[in-house]
């Protein structure tokens, strides 16, 4: 953990535990709520967020304030606030870490968010690897009603507000929006196209506000300090905020680190996550996560903020960083990638269904040596396709393929002229692995144990 | 039939959500505890308490990674072959499960104890390589963390009810 830089959201992060009420209470912890909760009006709760330009941090960078506004104010009946736990993304474990180190940082984002809508009811939405955040959460939930901060006439006011958890069984497609709606309403959870937003109609065909669990945790600092001084968190001229970057593979001390958005990719990777394992030499990170291109050594100064990645071609995705090295054959890497959307698609709409599986195919043909120069051209033609999907799936499963062919080209035609992977692969099985008889050889990631605080 | 307590467990899911169907997977869940899996005995428990076709159902039993509508061990191994735990030659360690237990991928062991799964990503990726065995994380793995495992879950087993 880091002592330099302002630590809004990990501020009660301890070793190997969850920080308890009172810890929180001692940090200021609900205070923002017990100066909102019938002394703002929930509009002025949407002002600030509105001014502090939260985005959200679940990937697509949507400003929370704008989402929130798409509630119609004359709907009669609930609403609701839907908090995303979902993170199936590969490289992405921050929410997990956030629940674990400061729960009611949480809950107090959530009764905000549900005061500013004027949400009836929350439903937390998890996925099954991450039982035990929903135990946690339904153990601190109860706390907080105790407490008088969750439930009926939350704080002597007439103002009532519950959160319930909601179990997934684990599908990665449960992350996007009218999906996870769907997850909740017990149906096949296929994304939605085109409208209405579920703002307008979600939950129930109730308006609902999806949003992201480290979104809301970040709207106890804003109620409580102003959006100028969430402003001033950032480093980088446009951004706002901290932000939770998870960084694995090959770096000295993977884990999840609160920096300023703006924080260049250099920094997070050779200052706050240790530079490179001992031994290896760095070639590229994905740097938003598994729907995000690989970045080029020449971009590591890039600040790490929605806009400027985007003006470098880039994305700032869930900030994920995935750092990989010299002896790391590319094309295999984007083969286990690949796999890992094919096997997630719903295959609710055919290019996501058809074309991903064919992009695997191409990729499998490449990494085994049997690979031409015509294969390329077909990925390229194929690349396209995929935007035309019912959702951000296939558009994002497509964009490190696309990161390999622009980046990394040298690397896929080595793979045709030497008829083989130059990383020494074999040949990656109908699993999409390599199998077989070679020697068992593998090992943990740097960072020793006793480190990692959760 | 259902034991009563189960059935009172089933029926307070159902009650505690403002439509019995968002207690579907809930209730799936307790079903496949108590049956090993979901057996077709069990899609019928689940379609009567929550009011919903076994259609319905299977439409959801069969899309979840969780759910399980064939027979599994004791405990199922969710091996990740993320990106992350594939740098650390994740694709062996899912090989080496596969071949200390005797099983092909999916399968389940001789003795009914467990079955090995992929896993598209378990959210443990800064612990790589790392697998997930009945909700437990076991991380930074090696081959002879991997026996010690596997050796402690040996011990102390409860004998599921089964469907027959």
């Amino acid at each position: 953990m880091q002592v330099d830089m302002p630590q809004v959201l990990f501020k009660n992060r301890h070793l190997g535990r969850p920080a308890t009420i009172d810890e929180y209470r001692a940090g200021g912890g609900y205070e923002a709520l017990r100066a909102t909760i019938g002394k703002r009006t929930p509009a002025e709760v949407l002002q600030l967020v509105l001014d502090a330009d939260l985005r959200g941090r679940g990937g697509a960078g949507f400003p929370a304030g704008r989402k929130w506004q798409g509630v119609p104010v004359d709907h009669v009946g609930p609403r609701y606030v839907v908090i995303n736990t979902d993170e199936m993304e590969p490289g992405t474990f921050k929410d997990r870490i956030l629940v674990n180190a400061d729960p009611h940082l949480v809950i107090e984002g959530i009764v905000l968010c549900a005061y500013s809508i004027g949400a009836s009811e929350g439903v937390f939405f998890i996925r099954p690897s991450y039982e035990g955040d929903a135990v946690l959460i339904e153990q601190e939930c109860r706390v907080a009603r105790e407490n008088g901060y969750l439930g009926k006439n939350i704080l002597g006011t007439d103002f009532s507000f519950d959160v319930h958890v909601h179990r997934s069984a684990g599908r990665y497609i449960c992350g996007e929006a009218s999906a996870q709606i769907k997850a909740i309403s017990g149906q096949r959870p296929n994304p939605r196209k085109g409208g209405p937003r579920t703002a307008v109609k979600g939950l129930w065909d109730c308006p609902t506000i999806v949003n992201n669990l480290e979104t809301l945790a970040n709207l106890p600092g804003i109620v409580r300090n102003g959006p100028q001084w969430f402003k001033s968190l950032a480093r980088s001229a446009t951004g706002s905020g901290t932000k939770l970057y998870s960084v694995s593979g090959q770096v000295a001390k993977p884990g999840c680190y609160e920096l300023p958005i703006g924080v260049t990719i250099r920094e997070i990777i050779f200052e706050h996550a240790g530079g490179m394992a001992p031994g290896k030499t760095f070639k590229t990170v994905i740097p938003g996560g598994a729907s995000t291109p690989y970045l080029p050594e020449s971009l590591l100064d890039l600040e790490m903020d929605f806009d400027p990645m985007r003006a470098a071609g880039q994305r700032f995705g869930t900030a994920s960083l995935m750092v990989f090295d010299q002896g790391t054959c590319l094309v295999g890497a984007t083969l286990s990638l690949i796999e890992f959307f094919a096997r997630e698609s719903c295959g609710w709409c055919t290019p996501c269904r058809e074309g991903i599986p064919y992009i695997r195919e191409l990729l499998r043909r490449l990494e085994g040596g049997e690979g031409t120069e015509e294969h390329i051209a077909m990925i390229q033609d194929m690349l396209p396709v995929l935007d035309a999907a019912y959702c951000a799936f296939a558009p994002g499963a497509a964009e490190p393929v696309r990161g390999l062919l622009t980046h990394f080209m040298d690397e896929v035609r080595a793979h045709i002229t030497e008829k083989r992977c130059p990383f020494g692969n074999p040949p990656p099985s109908l699993r999409g692995k390599a199998c077989g008889t070679r020697p068992i050889q593998f090992g943990p990631t740097p960072c020793p144990e006793d480190q990692c605080p959760i | 039939m259902l034991p009563e307590a189960l059935e009172k467990e089933l029926h307070r899911l159902v009650a505690a959500v403002p439509r019995p169907r968002e207690a579907a997977v809930d209730v799936m869940y307790v079903l496949q505890r108590h049956y090993g899996y979901l057996c077709d005995e069990a899609m019928h428990c689940a379609a009567r308490v929550l009011g919903m076709t076994t259609l319905e159902l299977e439409s959801l039993a069969t899309f979840y990674d969780y759910l399980y509508r064939r027979p599994v061990g004791r405990y199922v191994i969710h091996v990740c072959d993320s990106v992350v735990c594939w740098m650390f030659h994740q694709d062996s360690i899912f090989d080496y499960l596969c071949r200390t237990l005797g099983v092909p991928p999916g399968g389940t062991s001789e003795d009914g104890l467990f079955t090995v799964l992929p896993a598209a990503c378990i959210g443990n990726c800064h612990n790589a390589p790392t697998m997930l065995i009945n909700g437990r994380f076991y991380d930074r793995l090696t081959p002879e963390r991997i026996e010690a495992v596997l050796a402690e879950l040996r011990q102390g087993i409860e004998e599921p009810v089964r469907c027959k």
